[in-house]
């Protein structure tokens, strides 16, 4: 299993994330991010991309 | 030991290709090779975050993969010349590396004025942390700040400048700022609410002359008009950083041009099998638009053909013919992503919006939360909202040409 966390400090809001993890992260009505702290391992490699692709750098995961 | 890959630019596009490498199975050497001093870092921040708050290196530096820890840095130490044919690279310390594979990732430049007599101090451009920082400590409240040029960059420290009591003047030469990225009517209510925060516009107007002696005190225009000035900040937009490459069979005009699978061209249009260029410094066909080759200077760009050569060149010189004519044959073809932020501005755009020939507003009011599209007869090549932001991403999927439109 895969822990996830967004420094909501960072974020930005700019759901460049969404297009890469979209299992994972989405905008709500409200344009905020929100985001699964879990996911299933197969979203490793889209977790990674969307890691890489945050403008602000606001995503990791957690060891 | 065998020959390394040469990656020349430390910044995202080299640092991604590095990486992608890497995680497609290349163990080989590999070397890294940036004029800056520093590992690299993230540059949106630059025009807003650096220059508000006391921003260092460690804020905005990428985190580094594991997967790096065998990889030459030659940070501090720019590529001055390069040799195709004998396969060398050649640093401004004189170092000359070998290479197996050349990935350019050099980036930009901002591109500066040129006067006689230019004052050594208070003229600034924004492109590296070295360029933030230095402004960041001339960005006092009450300080006269003029800002030459009003694109993206130069509108972003302008909402900065003046959030931090600056009082700003920006002098553009269209009718209104970001006109060619925006089109006309998004980019004068965007200028609008600019100047609702206090920023001055001087547009149709170009910077004939700097004053003062040691230290800028004053800018003159063409339109005769004298503006007092502290701080000159110029954002006139870039240039690419090809100069090392000269004397070699490549295209650099206006950038190096390279085909859909990134490989870097001949003059002749011939590609070079171990030549690539990812990033900013890239001229590429887009083929969901049209087959010109354009710069695209957008956040997602350098990262998405980094992934591409990375896997790309790793399985080439893995020696699998298959699996590399299969990737070779994916065609770059990206959405091109850019956001700005200027006061409560929050902008969102997909696609070329430069190529349209007309701009409709989609949804939302003029003033307010909005999304325009951006069309070549009814196809949409691009898509631009403040605000409403799931809204502007649902459009993402829709932008291109599906039609010759010559």
């Amino acid at each position: 299993m895969l822990k996830i966390h967004v420094d909501m400090d960072k974020c930005q809001h700019y759901g460049q994330c969404v297009f890469d993890a979209p299992e994972v992260f989405a905008l709500n009505d409200d344009d905020k991010l929100e985001y699964k702290a879990t996911a299933d391992d197969s979203e490793r490699e889209n977790v990674q991309r969307a890691i890489d692709i945050c403008p602000m750098q606001a995503i990791s995961f957690v060891e | 030991m065998s020959r390394p890959v040469v990656v020349v630019g430390a910044s995202m596009g080299g640092l991604r290709t590095a990486e992608t490498l890497r995680k497609s199975g290349y163990l080989g050497p590999l070397v890294v090779i940036g004029d800056e001093p520093h590992a690299p870092y993230n540059r949106p921040p630059l025009s807003k975050e650096v220059l508000a708050t006391d921003v260092s290196h460690d804020a905005v530096a990428f985190a580094l993969s594991d997967v790096l820890d065998d990889v030459m840095w030659k940070t501090g130490n720019a590529a001055v010349a390069a040799d195709l044919d004998k396969q060398t690279v050649t640093l401004a310390d004189g170092t000359v590396v070998d290479y197996e594979a050349l990935v350019i990732a050099t980036g930009l430049r901002p591109r500066r004025l040129d006067f006689d007599n230019r004052p050594a101090r208070g003229i600034h451009a924004i492109r590296t942390l070295d360029d933030a920082m230095a402004l960041r400590s001339e960005l006092v409240p009450g300080a006269n700040v003029v800002i030459y040029g009003a694109g993206f960059i130069g509108c972003e420290a302008a909402a900065t400048a003046t959030k931090l009591g600056a009082q700003v003047t920006v002098v553009g030469k269209g009718d209104v700022p970001m006109l060619r990225p925006l089109g006309h009517e998004l980019a004068r209510d965007i200028q609008r609410r600019h100047e609702a925060h206090g920023v001055a516009f001087v547009m149709n107007a170009q910077l004939t002359g700097v004053r003062g002696d040691d230290r800028v005190t004053g800018v003159t225009l063409d339109t005769g008009v004298e503006l007092p000035c502290d701080v000159l900040i110029e954002s006139l937009g870039s240039l690419p950083n090809t100069e090392f490459l000269a004397g070699n069979d490549i295209d650099i005009e206006a950038g190096v041009h390279v085909d859909a699978a990134l490989h870097a061209l001949r003059t002749t249009g011939d590609a070079w099998p171990n030549v690539f260029a990812v990033g900013d410094v890239a001229r590429f066909p887009i083929p969901k638009f049209d087959p010109a080759t354009r710069r695209v200077e957008h956040w997602n760009i350098p990262t998405e053909m980094a992934r591409k050569v990375g896997k790309q060149l790793a399985l080439q010189l893995a020696g699998d013919a298959d699996a590399h004519a299969t990737e070779v044959a994916k065609h770059f073809d990206p959405v091109p992503s850019f956001w700005s932020d200027q006061f409560e501005v929050s902008l969102l755009a997909y696609g070329l919006l430069d190529q349209a020939t007309d701009v409709r507003l989609l949804e939302g009011e003029p003033g307010g939360n909005c999304i325009y599209g951006y069309f070549v007869g009814d196809d949409m090549v691009g898509v631009c909202g403040i605000g409403m932001r799931s809204k502007v991403m649902a459009y993402r999927n829709k932008v291109g040409l599906t039609t010759s439109h010559g």
